[in-house]
């Protein structure tokens, strides 16, 4: 994984466009948030292999941090806080965005091909 | 303690790294008295948020990751290891009773004499009280003369309240490398840990890291029958 260059990411992310593509889209500060501290809060919530098509896909920022917009026919699917991005071997798109020490907090996928269970 | 009055420990947990975070400790005396130890190990921890300080993994290549890393564990701590195959994050979501059967069948082909698991319900994690429950379920269903001993292990901060303390306490501190060998082979899973931990040791003067890992605690269960 390698910090966000958007225009790599925004080509990346057009190619999918009007293509049936699978998304992986998750957010989660993980099992242990109140354990650790009281006032902390365990949220997470994933979906993998939505199958799914966008006629618009955008990725904007300020700094490290990024959102990300797909837009359907009748919807939309989002994330914020992204900070990383990779293309993996099936030339699937990878973002996610980590806190200080590596943790993810939220990630979003795009690919061709489903990812696997 | 006498370790060697066991002839084989089958531990039960979810996620590659409990065994080592929760009972590398009572692994290690196991395995210096010669007692064999089986890890089943629930999942591959696909859904982990940690991915390496500074980052070397992502969602889909965590699970290689953690399998390897698993594996590796096995030969630092010696002890074999069966990956169960389910998906994290997902045990509770699972029927208790096929997987209750599926660890009776492994317990019933192992036979050991000491089988650890999480405490359900005080063991924090949703996966952790949902293999735990199973695993208790479990060696419940055994015949009454085959069945071994149990003890679970309970990670809440309620437990003592609630629980009491716990019936056996190991004193990981004499073999305290080890414990750290075998945590720090869960690369991926260890590196965010360690830093906060020395952070936290940093401003309390204090080694957080040895306070929190140098006792591995467990309840005796008891079957009513």
């Amino acid at each position: 994984m390698k910090p966000i260059k958007m225009e790599e990411v925004q080509q990346k992310l057009e190619s999918f466009v009007n293509k049936d593509v699978y998304v992986h889209l998750e957010t989660t500060n993980g099992a242990y948030a109140r354990h650790f501290d009281k006032k902390a809060y365990n949220v997470g919530a994933y979906i993998r292999n939505a199958k799914v098509q966008f006629s618009r896909a955008k990725i904007v920022g300020e700094g490290e941090f990024h959102r990300v917009g797909l837009k359907m026919d009748i919807g939309w699917i989002y994330a914020e806080g992204l900070t990383h991005w990779n293309v993996d071997d099936e030339g699937r798109l990878i973002m996610a965005g980590h806190d200080d020490v590596g943790r993810l907090m939220v990630a979003i996928q795009i690919g061709e091909k489903p990812f696997g269970q | 303690m006498e370790f060697n009055k066991h002839k084989h420990v089958v531990i039960i947990y979810p996620h590659p790294d409990d065994e080592s975070f929760g009972a590398s400790g009572t692994i290690t005396y196991f395995r210096e008295a010669g007692v064999p130890v089986t890890y089943l190990c629930g999942t591959l921890g696909e859904m982990g948020r940690n991915m390496g300080s500074p980052l070397f993994a992502n969602r889909e290549t965590l699970p290689e990751i953690r399998k390897q890393e698993l594996l590796e564990v096995a030969k630092v701590l010696d002890i074999e290891v069966k990956m169960l195959g389910y998906r994290d994050k997902t045990l509770e979501f699972e029927d208790k009773d096929k997987v209750a059967e599926h660890l009776k069948s492994l317990l019933e082909e192992i036979a050991p004499s000491l089988v650890i698991t999480h405490y359900p319900g005080y063991a924090v994690h949703p996966d952790h009280n949902a293999l735990g429950a199973a695993a208790v379920e479990a060696v419940k269903r055994m015949d009454s003369d085959k069945r071994p001993e149990l003890w679970a292990q309970a990670i809440s901060n309620d437990r003592i309240e609630v629980l009491g303390k716990p019936d056996i306490v190991i004193d990981a501190d004499p073999i305290f490398d080890k414990k750290v060998q075998a945590i720090k082979t869960h690369r991926s899973q260890a590196e965010a840990m360690i830093k906060r931990m020395e952070q936290a040791s940093e401003s309390s003067g204090e080694n957080e890291f040895r306070k929190r890992m140098r006792y591995e605690g467990f309840y005796i269960w008891s079957f009513d029958d």
